[in-house]
């Protein structure tokens, strides 16, 4: 009875038409150990970071948020540890710091903007 | 009052109950593409099956002028049914009944069917369809979530558990079918995320819309949430039913078996693999000259499908595959691909399923987002998903077998039973290309043409090491075979492993990296 009512049932290959085929016009490929692969991507593979170094004279908003204050002037000379932004993120303050002693080079930002993730906030340079 | 009066009003109670949130509710519930809860119960399960409990049930929420108001059933039904005969437990939240929210009352009937289920050892279907915690219930609605997840926990590995996301399934609710073993949802029906996206607009400024938020492609595609996905209600309890064939009740039973059957399919699986190990072919292809009636029910097949896992069945019997897939990303292992095979591995263990592996893959995708999404923890689990099965492995390497990647599919090392490979397997520590590099640096470097030296040498450790007979000289494979003698020999080993029986130190539980 169980097999019976399996044979009435069209239940092959759900979503054929989702199916991830190799295109033989548009090869695609990965390397691992120095060999290469014929193969497909995934869309998932295809929107991989990809990984940069990260610039330390570059102050990013590691959160979107809205910039409540702004502390400092181009050209100030700061100790490490010094508040320099207060952006809003999450209902909190975040209080935004000098990584190391430096210079303030450019202000990319205003009072109250709202700003993505990863934002270029300031432009910074070491001071001895 | 006569008994026939008494039945009538019984009746007339029971229809009430059953036109849930009333006729306006269910248009609108149609308008969605949604059935309602009863219709879908009624779908899935054998016909004239289905038993509704609770029927009766009120909320008992009375703030906010609550008190007053009636939710037929309390926006749930529950009750036993059986499809293809197999008992099963369900419960389907009732959206046209206050949204399907989540109250008190409303959770103590999940927990009810829940817990009935667990006692009597049958599967679990959950049908989630709600807008989330009943607000009004306050605390009381949060409670009734934390019991869900503890007997979605307690249940874990005892008796299969499904969730299928028919509506929204949004903030702590999307944790109960996070706990289940298979998650159904379905195109432009389900949605499920922690935070919805007009939270995400206020507090991060990100402009989502629910469905690329949270929709049914992108669970099934990109978070690996979702196990099947499926284009309409009627083809997902199409794929619920099929899977209720491949799975036993409950973890101290088999799977039904069903008759035995060749494979059905034209294809000639010494035809399917390129002799290139740089080429790729279809490894469901494969699967499919092994199988019964060559069937193979492939679950999460549009996540990390470089590895491919699923159901078919030899000699009757349910067997899990899990097999690395050359036509994506050349089959390596990442960290979606190994979470994905070692929760399957799991699952076969934990419901007495034997495992076949399948392998041909290069190694582990190389990659910085690879490494700092912790490719290491990730991988690690593959390590510990076979370790840790005891019923039936069989593992047969088709090409590649370099590296860990050898290692961590099911090799002798991590006690597979039995080890076959075909004579184009290549166990080595890596790929020739890459060894040769290594192991001839010097010369390569210090030839005229080193280019020329570069191909002679990986000719030359291709000559040594590509191939099976040096694994199999140690005895880490038992058989180099034909291709064409696959299924046979397959079939002979799970026949020979049918009354395994081997059991691991005592413990309360392992510490597997997740």
């Amino acid at each position: 009875m169980f097999r019976d009512q399996l044979k009435n049932t069209d239940f092959h290959h759900f979503n054929q038409n989702l199916r991830i085929m190799a295109d033989k016009e548009n090869k695609q490929y990965i390397i691992v150990h120095s060999a290469k692969y014929e193969t497909t991507y995934t869309k998932k593979y295809l929107n991989r970071k990809v990984w940069e170094e990260p610039n330390f004279n570059n102050i990013n908003s590691y959160i979107p948020g809205t910039i409540i204050d702004i502390l400092v002037k181009v050209g100030q000379v700061l100790n490490e540890g010094d508040s320099i932004i207060v952006l809003e993120a999450m209902k909190m303050y975040n209080d935004i710091q000098m990584p190391f002693k430096g210079r303030i080079l450019k202000i990319n930002i205003e009072k109250g903007q709202k700003i993505p993730k990863n934002f270029l906030m300031m432009e910074i340079e070491p001071v001895d | 009052m006569s008994l026939k009066r008494n039945i009538l009003d019984l009746r007339k109670r029971k229809d009430q109950v059953r036109l849930g949130g009333g006729e306006e509710a269910i248009e609108k519930q149609a308008a969605m593409g949604k059935m309602t809860a009863r219709a879908r119960i009624h779908a899935i399960v054998d016909e004239g099956s289905f038993h509704e409990y609770d029927m009766f049930v009120e909320h008992v929420g009375t703030d906010f002028d609550m008190g007053s108001k009636v939710l037929a059933g309390d926006g749930v039904v529950i009750g036993t049914g059986t499809i293809y005969g197999s008992s099963v437990c369900l419960y389907a939240q009732d959206f046209t009944v206050a949204g399907g929210s989540l109250g008190l009352m409303h959770s103590r009937k999940i927990t009810k069917i829940m817990d009935h289920a667990l006692k009597m050892r049958v599967p679990l279907i959950g049908i989630n369809d709600s807008g989330g915690a009943r607000i009004q219930e306050g605390v009381n609605s949060l409670a009734g979530y934390g019991e869900i997840f503890f007997r979605n926990t307690l249940s874990s590995g005892v008796i299969p558990q499904i969730s299928v996301i028919l509506g929204p399934c949004a903030g702590g609710a999307v944790y109960s079918p996070a706990l289940t073993d298979f998650v159904f949802v379905v195109e432009n029906i389900s949605k499920m995320f922690i935070t919805g996206p007009a939270v995400i607009k206020s507090v991060l400024g990100e402009d989502i819309s629910m469905e690329a938020l949270g929709g049914a492609r992108v669970h099934a595609e990109i978070t690996g949430n979702a196990h099947f996905y499926a284009l309409s209600e009627k083809e997902c309890f199409e794929q619920i039913k099929q899977l209720i064939t491949y799975i036993p009740w409950n973890n101290t039973h088999k799977a039904k078996a069903f008759p035995p059957q060749e494979p059905k399919t034209k294809l000639k699986i010494e035809n399917i693999v390129p002799a290139d190990a740089r080429l790729p072919y279809d490894i469901r292809d494969i699967i499919k000259t092994i199988t019964d009636g060559s069937e193979f029910f492939e679950i999460m097949e549009l996540f990390a499908a470089n590895i491919v896992i699923g159901f078919g069945r030899m000699n009757g019997e349910t067997i899990g595959f899990v097999a690395n897939q050359p036509l994506v990303l050349a089959g390596v292992l990442d960290c979606d691909s190994s979470d994905k095979a070692a929760r399957f591995i799991r699952y076969c263990n934990a419901f007495n399923i034997p495992i076949i592996t399948l392998e041909d893959m290069p190694g582990y995708l190389p990659g910085v987002d690879q490494e700092h999404a912790g490719v290491i923890r990730h991988g690690a689990k593959v390590l510990y998903a076979y370790s840790e099965a005891t019923v039936p492995k069989i593992t047969v390497i088709i090409r590649k077998a370099y590296g860990g990647g050898y290692i961590a599919m099911n090799s002798r090392h991590l006690r597979a039973d039995f080890v076959f490979a075909w004579p184009t397997a290549e166990i080595a520590v890596m790929g020739p290309e890459g060894a040769a590099n290594i192991v001839f640096r010097k010369e390569i470097a210090e030839a005229e043409d080193p280019e020329a030296m570069r191909a002679q040498k990986v000719q030359e450790y291709k000559d040594k090491f590509a191939n099976p007979y040096v694994a199999a000289s140690k005895g880490y494979i038992d058989e180099v075979i034909e291709p064409q003698e696959t299924r046979k020999i397959l079939l002979h080993a799970l026949r020979i492993s049918a009354g395994k029986d081997v059991q691991g130190p005592a413990k309360k539980h392992g510490l597997p990296p997740f």
